[in-house]
């Protein structure tokens, strides 16, 4: 199994935790991720919302390089996904589309080579079992909310998984020995960048998803999105400072979740740079570990 | 010389809006064999009719055209001007200038009037080559078939059955009453469903000329108008109806608990049961999937406490074949299922229930005996919200149309909630309220005016649990503002749709059925009972949403159109149908299985060639069973087989018409 | 209140509401029939001026400049749940999406500071090939006349590497501006 590595801007800085867990959970499943050699950024929502051509441009010159080489794309971050994605679909969708595409980013883009979603790609093709077979310390006991965000699950029609209840990560959680819990907020917006740009408007809306998310009884929130994964944990003081309230949930990437049921250290993987400290969580499950080799 | 005369119709502006119909009828001046061309603005009018039959006397026509709207319309209108004029009535041939031309290029005249002129070329044509053809008749059954035993059937049978003709009702489940027997009350008045349906059940058993057939379907149907033979299949009921006397006391001692379909699976019945306790027949059938003893082979139970020995493990299915003259379909519809709404969570929250559990909640004889309690902790709620359209008006996930009876059975509930539970608030998210009937509108008035429901406008984006609550988010788009409600209780006014084997019913009985499976009415305003195939009628919300009253007098409509029919000793017959030229026929046998009517088979014939004689197959026609569709025409080879009056040299004069 | 002239409008809006359905790919604001639904499910919709549903109606009226002179369009986070629950299949998210377009390229800004973040995220793909993190945020806040807004962040942000202090860059970004330039032969306003 082999695909076109995409980590995107975040992955570089405020995601460097998910590029981490990501390559290493990868190398113990088997999965080789060859990474697109100079890659440029998706051109993210603001790309999106300035230019249309413009937006389906950037990615294109990733998924040209990709296509060179025969891979599909494997995504990680849920807003490069689903950028990448929508040109994939408009290149296939028209001879026209790809020809004008084609011709603004000066190289060959066919549609042949697809945007996949890192969480796709575990959960679909490396498959629950063959993960839950290698994993070495599951996660017992830990209650898990999953958060796809807004842009993994839609618009619908590129969705591998539902726009309104989507199950793969909670799934994908059971797998490693953890307890997924249903809750209603799985794909309500976090905001995103309004967050960075318009605090008054981003803050409510991750209070919102942190509150909810406490309510559900969750010990930690699992996340594939690097933006939602800012809100969510580097802004969960904020949001807790601004209402009132302490909400002291750890946000974890799935692969994080991943690393650490296949038994990879978790500094390797990233987990010490949260902001809110998970180390809680580790212990607990170190020691439910131990608990159970001594037994 | 054939003498043709040609009839333009304006039918008002239909077609003169979009097509110069005084230049067609010059044009067709000078097509050849026409010796009279005409228009007038209603054709088919008493003036224009009389226009026609002058025509034909004044001018010696001997076969007509009319250019006018299609011919499913008023082709037999004209056919029998042709006859009152002295013509033979399949001398007529129609151009469809309506429907196939004006209305589908209404914005250029000069080509909308070309084609015109085209099609009436063609019409000519063919009416040159027509032939006179002679009607036959033959008898017809005295005797009706009701399809499906709710309340429509239940009309229409007795309807029949007063008319002194012999009705069986044929119902799937094991009691009549349909739907309405699970609704508590009607709307507007507010009287008691069962009070108004259970004399009318009781009456159809009663009715000596009503045979109720029970626990049954529809197998096989084959014949025409006057003569179906139908092939019902009666469900084994375990229990020998002769001998059943009804106490009921397997249905107490049947060890085997069963969700209850009647009561929407909100409490059990047994695998021995009836529906409900005013069922009718009030004797119970076994439920084979579920009894003991048929999944185990041990229990025995109802057969040894049964008093009369009426429980019979070794019944069989039985089919029984019968022929009917006339049949009305009345099978009622189904509920959409909510399921797919993921923003109202599939399905899967316990207090989100369809306007059919919040029927049985509210029923004295229900699970919870009329007294409202949530199903997930029998808690009475407090905060109850209705939601309006769900799976209605809805392109994406549901039915694009409207469902009718919705607005007032909320408004029905929202009334019914505020007068049992005191202290409680209703509030309906709608998108439109729809109140036409009689007393409707007065009705939503006094939900909202004198019983306090909160009405507002908006469609409910998404629904969710929060501790033992249901928040409702909705817009309320009078004052352009987000709006949250803290539910203990939501009901979802589902899409009335078509019965899941509704298509299957169609296809077996043969009519035809709309792109959601209801059935289609022949005429939306002219022919709202009858089906495209003679014989078969329409009864109830097979057809469309309907809501009692309606279906009730669609009911009373069919049964007066199947009287109609059966009120004759004999019908004549469409003289268009197939016909075999027995010298070039080459015996091939590929038309008998292209007949959808299995009209065709192959005969043996003798006949003498070069001096002896020699028997061979040839194709053979049943007048009495062919529809007239032309399939067998298009799949022989030797072109051996003619519809009559669409003959291949009579269809080909049209096409040279065109294109020569 | 207002009087709203309809005849005016209508007149004025047809060829803007003909450029909407074109911009946006054949979306078209007559399907939809104001049930709110959009609204209501907008995570967003609490720091809008108009309802989503609202700016549907003014596009149905003809009272284009009204649309784009609203914060709504530009609070839009692009989430899609509205297009996706959608009963009558609008894409109202794209609608949204165009009429920013449309309302930059008339110089109707109505939230300044929004705009001027997607500005600089795209100077900073323009001029890196990537988005260089910490050049945004100060950048922003800069403009934006809260310097170091997220001050409290930043020193932690540092120290756990999660914010470059130089520009992330591809070697050789001029693949990445000729991208841009294309797009701005073809008449994109970049």
């Amino acid at each position: 199994m082999k695909y076109a590595y995409y980590p995107g801007c975040s992955l570089s800085s405020t995601g460097i935790e998910y590029d981490m867990s990501t390559r290493k959970v990868a190398k113990a499943l088997g999965v080789e991720l060859w990474e697109i050699p100079e890659w440029n950024c998706c051109g993210a929502s603001s790309a999106h919302l300035t230019d249309h051509l413009l937006a389906l441009a950037l990615p294109a010159r990733n998924l040209a390089i990709a296509e060179e080489q025969g891979l599909d794309m494997a995504i990680p971050c849920a807003a490069c996904y689903v950028r990448t994605k929508a040109t994939e679909v408009e290149v296939k969708s028209s001879e026209e589309m790809q020809k004008t595409i084609s011709e603004v980013i000066e190289r060959k883009y066919t549609g042949q080579s697809r945007a996949r979603a890192l969480l796709d790609v575990f959960v679909n093709d490396v498959g629950l079992d063959s993960i839950n077979a290698l994993v070495h310390k599951p996660l017992k006991g830990l209650k898990v909310v999953s958060y796809y965000g807004c842009l993994l699950v839609r618009p619908p029609k590129y969705g591998f998984d539902d726009p309104e209840d989507p199950q793969s990560m909670d799934k994908l959680v059971e797998a490693l020995g953890a307890t997924p819990v249903d809750w209603a907020f799985k794909t309500e917006c976090c905001s995103g960048a309004h967050a960075i740009a318009k605090s008054e408007v981003g803050l409510p809306m991750i209070e919102k998803i942190l509150a909810a998310a406490k309510e559900s009884g969750a010990d930690c929130i699992a996340t594939a999105c690097p933006l939602c994964m800012c809100n969510l944990d580097m802004r969960q003081g904020q949001a807790g400072s601004k209402f009132g309230r302490s909400y002291n949930l750890p946000v974890f990437y799935f692969t994080e979740l991943m690393g650490i049921a296949l038994g990879i250290k978790p500094e390797e993987l990233g987990v010490n740079k949260h902001f809110v400290d998970a180390s809680g969580i580790i212990k607990k499950l170190n020691e439910a570990e131990g608990r159970r080799e001594t037994a | 010389m054939k003498r043709v005369g040609v009839f333009i119709c304006h039918c008002g502006s239909n077609i003169a809006g979009a097509v110069d119909c005084e230049k067609v009828a010059e044009n067709a001046k000078s097509f050849p064999g026409v010796a009279f061309s005409t228009d007038y603005k209603y054709m088919c009018s008493e003036p224009g009719q009389e226009l026609i039959k002058k025509a034909i006397k004044d001018h010696k026509l001997d076969r007509i055209v009319v250019a006018s709207c299609s011919p499913r319309m008023h082709e037999p209108t004209f056919r029998r001007c042709l006859e009152s004029g002295g013509l033979n009535a399949y001398l007529l041939e129609m151009a469809n200038i309506r429907e196939h031309c004006s209305w589908v290029h209404p914005d250029d005249k000069e080509k909308a009037t070309w084609k015109a002129t085209e099609l009436v070329r063609m019409a000519v044509a063919k009416v040159l080559k027509n032939e006179p053809l002679q009607r036959s008749t033959i008898p017809i059954t005295k005797r009706a078939l009701v399809i499906g035993g709710g309340i429509a059937g239940i009309q229409a049978a007795l309807d029949i059955a007063n008319a002194g003709h012999i009705v069986d009702i044929v119902e799937k489940e094991p009691s009549i009453g349909g739907k309405m027997a699970q609704i508590d009350k009607t709307f507007p008045t507010l009287d008691c469903s069962a009070c108004i349906l259970t004399p009318k059940m009781v009456e159809a058993a009663n009715h000596p000329n009503i045979n109720l057939i029970t626990y049954s379907e529809i197998e096989n149907v084959e014949g025409y108008v006057g003569n179906f033979d139908v092939t019902i299949r009666k469900k084994a009921r375990s229990v020998d109806m002769t001998l059943c006397t009804g106490c009921g006391t397997c249905m107490q001692k049947c060890p085997t608990k069963v969700p209850s379909e009647f009561e929407m699976l909100m409490t059990d019945r047994r695998a021995i049961y009836t529906p409900f306790p005013q069922a009718i027949p009030n004797k119970p059938v076994i439920d084979r999937k579920n009894c003991r003893y048929f999944t185990t082979g041990k229990c025995r139970v109802c057969e040894k406490i049964c008093p009369t020995k009426a429980v019979d493990y070794t019944q069989e299915d039985e089919l029984v074949t019968q022929r009917y003259g006339a049949i009305v379909v009345a099978t009622g519809f189904d509920l959409f299922d909510h399921s797919v709404y993921g923003e109202y969570g599939y399905g899967k929250y316990k207090d989100v229930i369809t306007g059919l559990h919040f029927e049985r909640l509210i029923n004295a004889s229900g699970p919870t005996m009329g007294k409202i309690k949530r199903p997930s902790d029998g808690k009475v709620p407090k905060d109850v919200v209705f939601i309006k359209c769900v799976g209605s008006r809805d392109e994406a996930k549901g039915k694009a149309y409207c469902s009718k009876t919705c607005c007032m059975y909320t408004a029905k509930h929202a009334t019914l909630v505020r007068e049992k539970i005191k202290d409680s608030n209703v509030y309906v998210f709608y998108m439109d309220v729809r109140t036409p009937g009689k007393g409707y509108d007065e009705f939503y008035t006094r939900t909202t005016d004198q019983f306090g429901a909160k009405y507002i406008r908006g469609r409910v984006s998404k629904i969710y649990e929060k501790g033992d609550k249901l928040i409702v988010r909705g817009e309320d788009t009078l004052l352009g503002r987000p709006v949250e409600v803290e539910a203990d209780m939501v009901v979802l006014a589902t899409a009335m749709v078509a019965q899941p084997d509704a298509a299957k019913l169609a296809q077996m009985v043969g009519f035809s059925y709309d792109q959601d499976n209801f059935y289609t009415e022949a005429h939306p305003k002219l022919a709202p009972v009858e089906t495209h195939t003679a014989g078969v009628f329409l009864a109830g919300a097979c057809q469309g949403p309907k809501d009692i009253p309606e279906s009730v007098a669609q009911a009373s409509a069919a049964a007066a159109k199947a009287c109609g029919l059966l009120s004759k000793e004999e019908m004549p017959t469409e003289p268009i149908v197939s016909c075999v030229n027995e010298a070039i026929c080459a015996g091939c046998g590929m038309c008998v299985p292209v007949c959808p009517y299995k009209a065709l088979d192959l005969k043996v014939i003798q006949e003498r060639a070069h001096g002896k004689t020699i028997t061979r197959k040839v194709a053979t026609v049943n007048s009495g069973l062919c529809q007239g569709c032309g399939a067998c025409t298009v799949a022989c080879r030797s072109a051996a087989l003619n519809l009559k009056h669409f003959t291949n040299e009579q269809i080909l004069a049209e096409v040279d018409a065109l294109c020569l | 209140m207002e009087k709203i002239e309809l005849t005016k409008a209508l007149a004025q809006g047809q060829q803007m509401l003909a450029e909407v359905t074109h911009e946006s790919g054949g979306v078209r604001a007559s399907k939809c029939y104001q049930c709110g639904k959009c609204s209501a499910g907008c995570p967003v919709a609490f720091a809008m001026d108009k309802t989503p549903r609202e700016i549907m109606r003014l596009l149905q009226l003809g009272l284009m400049e009204e649309a784009l002179k609203s914060h709504t369009i530009w609070l839009c986070a692009s989430c899609d749940t509205c297009s996706t629950r959608c009963p009558r299949e609008v894409d109202i998210a794209k609608v949204m999406e165009t009429l920013r377009i449309i309302a930059k390229k008339k110089g109707y800004v109505a939230e300044k500071k929004l705009d001027q973040f997607h500005d600089l995220f795209l100077k900073s793909v323009e001029r890196n090939g990537r988005v260089y993190e910490m050049g945004l945020v100060l950048g922003r806040n800069i403009l934006g006349m809260q310097p170091f807004k997220d001050v409290e962040l930043s020193p932690a942000m540092l120290l756990k590497g999660k914010l470059a202090l130089l520009p992330h860059t591809i070697k050789d970004n001029g693949e990445v501006k000729k991208i841009f330039a294309n797009v701005r032969k073809r008449g994109g306003k970049v």
